[in-house]
C-alpha cells in the first residue's frame, strides 16, 4: 500500500468526477497539441519548400500570389514575363543562380512545371525510376503524383489549363510521356510534374498564334535542357524565376531595382511567408486562447474536486495521521493526486491531439494540399505537458495545504469530522 | 512503560485535564473512566501523541514525546501506538487488506503478509481480506479496526469507547476481544469509556473527575 496506489484508490472512488476532469484537461491539451502540430508542420513545410530561394521574380501583381504560385504551387500565377526582361536578371552580379519556370497547366490537380534540371537539383531530388526529361513532351513526375495517380514510366497523360483537378480545357492533342519518377523529397517537388519549358511552349503553341511554330520547334530540339534564358527567343515568355543571391546585401537592393525599373515584380519568400504566418497565426492564437481556457477550467475542476473530496476526507486524513503519517506525507498525498490527474489528462490529450492530426492529415492533404502528420512530436509539446503538470500541482496546492494543517485531535474528537 | 507526569491541558482558559502522575507497565490493562467531558479523549490523544499538552511530560518505553519533532512523533506513534476508534475509521476506498497494509506503510514499516494473515485469521476475518469496509457487518468492521491497531505490534494499544452503542452481549464480546488481543501482543491496553457496564472488568482504573 504505497502513496501511489492510495491516490489511485481515491481517484477511483469518484469515477465520474475524475473522468470529467480528465476529459476537460484532455480536450484542452489535445487542442493545443493539434494546433502546435499544425502550425509547426505548416511552417516547417513552407520553410523546406522555400529553402535556398531568396527571391522570386514574375509578372506584376500580388507578391504573395507570386510566391504561392511559383514556390508552393498552390495558387494561379500572376502572369508571364518576357525572356528579354528575365535575361537582364541573370546578368546581374548580385545573382548567383536563376531557375526559370513556365506554369499554367496541371494534370488531375498536380501542376505541370516547365523548368530546367537546376530545379530538381535545387532540392537534391533523385530518380526512383527512369530518367530526367530530355526531349519535348517528356516528363519526370514527383513521388506523390506517381503514387496518387498511379502513373509510372511509359504512361501518357494530357495536361489541362489551370490547377483544378476537374475542369479546364485539355491538351489532348499534345500528350506528355512519363520518362522518370522522382524519389520522395518531402518537398513541394513530390507533387509536381516536371518537364522542359519548351514542352510547355509547345503544348500552348496552338493557342499562341503570334509565334511561329517552326521557330519554337527548332529551339526545343536544340536546347532540351539548355539555358533557356540565354538562348531562347527573347520574345518568348516564362512565368517565374526563382533567384538565389550571391550575397545577402542583394535582398536590400535588387527587389526594389526590379520593381522600379522593369515590367517584372520581385518578391522575397522570407518576407511574404512571415506575413502569411502572421495571418494564420492570428487564427491559431484565437484557437489557442480557447484551448487554454479549457485547460484552465480543467485546473479549476481539479481544484474543486480535490477541495470537495477533502471535506469528506478530513477524517481519513486524521486517521492516516494517527497511524503514523506525518504532515508531509499527507501533503504529498494530495499533491500526488493532482499530479496524477494532470499527467493522465496530458497523456490522453496528446493521444487525442495526435490522433485527430493523423485522421485529419489525409483529408487536409486531399482538400487543401496541407501537410499534417500525427506521428511526429513538436518541441512545444514538452512545454504543454509541463504546463499541465504545473497546473495539477497548483490546483492541488491549496487542498494539500489544508490537509497539511488538519488538527488531528480535533477532527478525531469531533466524531465524523 | 507509559509514564505521565505533571500533565495539564487547557483549551484557552478552560482547564480540561489535570493528571499529576500516572504510570502503566507493559501488559497492564487500564480503564480510564469518568463522565462525558472529563477529558478521557483528551488524555487518550495526549498519550497517543496526537495532541501536545499545555504542560507536563509523556513518555513511552523511555521515549519522551517532548523530545521528538512533530514528524518524529508521528513516526513514533505509527510504530509504537495502536488506536482503535469508537467509530471505526477504516478508509472506505481501500479493502481490508489495504487498510492493514496502509497502517504498516504509513508507519514506515515493510509489508508483512504473514503477520496480516495471522491477525485476520486470529480475528476470524480470514475470508474478508479483499472486502471493502462497507461490505462488512459492524462486528467485522470492529475487528478489522482492532487488527489495524495491532498490526504494528504496538507497545501501547488505545481504545476510545469501544463498547458505546453495543448491547450487553456485544459489549462484553468486544471488550473480551480487546483484552485477549492486547495480552497476545503484550501491549499496554488503555480503554477510555464512560460505560459503567465494563468497569468491573478492570482492576486498574484511572478516574478522571472532569474539568476543575
Amino acid at each position: 500500500m504505497n502513496a501511489l496506489s492510495l491516490s489511485l484508490a481515491y481517484l477511483r472512488r469518484r469515477p465520474l468526477n475524475t473522468a470529467l476532469n480528465l476529459a476537460l484537461l484532455a480536450l484542452g491539451v489535445g487542442t493545443i497539441s493539434l494546433l502546435l502540430l499544425f502550425s509547426e508542420q505548416l511552417e516547417d513545410h513552407l520553410v523546406r519548400d522555400a529553402r535556398g530561394i531568396d527571391m522570386v521574380v514574375g509578372a506584376k501583381g500580388s507578391p504573395l500570389q507570386l510566391i504561392l504560385s511559383s514556390v508552393f504551387h498552390v495558387d494561379i500565377p500572376t502572369g508571364n514575363v518576357r525572356i528579354a526582361d528575365a535575361r537582364t536578371l541573370t546578368q546581374s552580379r548580385m545573382v548567383e543562380a536563376v531557375i526559370p519556370m513556365a506554369l499554367g497547366d496541371s494534370f488531375r490537380g498536380y501542376r505541370i512545371v516547365g523548368t530546367e534540371a537546376t530545379y530538381p537539383a535545387h532540392f537534391d531530388a533523385e530518380l526512383a525510376a527512369g530518367a530526367w526529361w530530355q526531349a519535348p513532351l517528356e516528363a519526370t513526375i514527383g513521388a506523390r503524383v506517381a503514387a496518387e495517380v498511379g502513373m509510372g514510366v511509359g504512361d501518357q497523360f494530357a495536361g489541362a489549363h489551370g490547377l483544378s483537378s476537374g475542369g479546364g480545357a485539355g491538351h489532348e492533342a499534345t500528350p506528355y510521356r512519363v520518362v522518370g519518377v522522382m524519389a520522395p523529397t518531402g518537398t513541394v517537388l513530390d507533387r509536381l510534374i516536371l518537364t522542359s519549358i519548351e514542352s510547355v511552349w509547345e503544348v500552348h503553341a496552338v493557342h499562341e498564334e503570334e509565334h511561329e511554330e517552326e521557330h519554337a520547334e527548332e529551339h526545343t530540339e536544340e536546347h532540351a535542357i539548355g539555358n533557356v534564358l540565354m538562348e531562347a527567343d527573347p520574345e518568348r515568355q516564362v512565368t517565374a524565376l526563382l533567384v538565389r543571391f550571391r550575397s545577402p546585401i542583394a535582398a536590400a537592393q535588387l527587389p526594389r531595382l526590379i520593381n522600379m525599373t522593369t515590367p517584372m515584380q520581385a518578391a522575397l519568400p522570407a518576407y511574404e511567408m512571415a506575413r502569411m504566418m502572421k495571418l494564420i497565426g492570428a487564427g491559431i492564437d484565437g484557437f489557442r486562447a480557447f484551448a487554454l481556457v479549457l485547460v484552465v477550467s480543467a485546473g479549476l475542476g481539479i481544484f474543486a474536486a480535490l477541495s470537495g473530496a477533502l471535506a469528506q476526507r478530513r477524517y481519513d486524513i486524521a486517521v492516516m495521521r494517527s497511524l503514523g503519517a506525518t504532515r508531509g506525507v499527507v501533503l504529498r498525498q494530495i499533491l500526488l493526486e493532482g499530479l496524477l490527474l494532470a499527467s493522465a489528462g496530458a497523456v490522453l490529450g496528446l493521444v487525442f491531439g495526435h490522433g485527430v492530426a493523423a485522421a485529419a492529415g489525409d483529408w487536409l492533404w486531399r482538400e487543401h494540399q496541407l501537410h499534417l502528420s500525427g506521428l511526429t512530436w513538436v518541441a512545444g509539446e514538452a512545454w504543454l505537458v509541463a504546463l499541465a503538470l504545473a497546473l495539477g500541482l497548483v490546483a492541488a496546492a491549496l487542498p494539500a495545504f489544508a490537509a497539511y494543517r488538519i488538527d488531528v485531535s480535533q477532527v478525531l474528537a469531533r466524531g465524523s469530522g | 512503560m507509559l509514564a505521565v507526569d505533571g500533565l495539564r491541558h487547557a483549551y484557552g482558559a478552560d482547564l480540561v485535564l489535570a493528571l499529576p502522575q500516572w504510570h502503566a507497565e507493559a501488559g497492564e490493562h487500564w480503564l480510564v473512566h469518568g463522565p462525558s467531558g472529563c477529558g478521557k479523549t483528551t488524555l487518550l490523544h495526549i498519550v497517543a501523541g496526537l495532541l501536545t499538552p499545555s504542560a507536563g511530560e509523556v513518555s513511552l518505553d523511555d521515549q519522551a514525546y517532548g523530545a521528538l519533532s512533530a514528524a518524529g512523533l508521528d513516526r513514533f506513534r505509527g510504530r509504537h501506538v495502536g488506536i482503535v476508534f469508537q467509530r471505526l475509521h477504516l478508509v472506505d476506498a481501500l479493502t481490508v487488506r489495504q487498510n492493514l497494509s496502509l497502517a504498516r506503510s504509513l508507519a514506515g514499516l515493510p509489508a508483512d503478509e504473514a503477520r496480516l494473515r495471522h491477525l485476520l485469521d486470529r480475528l476470524g476475518l480470514g475470508d474478508k481480506a479483499d472486502a471493502y469496509p462497507h461490505a462488512l457487518s459492524h462486528g467485522q468492521g470492529q475487528r478489522v479496526a482492532l487488527a489495524r491497531g495491532l498490526i504494528n505490534r504496538p507497545a501501547l494499544l488505545l481504545a476510545d469507547e469501544p463498547t458505546a452503542n453495543l448491547d450487553d452481549g456485544n459489549a462484553a464480546r468486544a471488550l473480551a476481544l480487546l483484552r485477549e488481543q492486547a495480552t497476545a501482543e503484550g501491549s499496554i491496553l488503555v480503554v477510555a469509556s464512560h460505560d459503567s457496564r465494563i468497569e468491573a472488568a478492570f482492576d486498574r482504573r484511572l478516574a478522571l473527575g472532569g474539568g476543575s
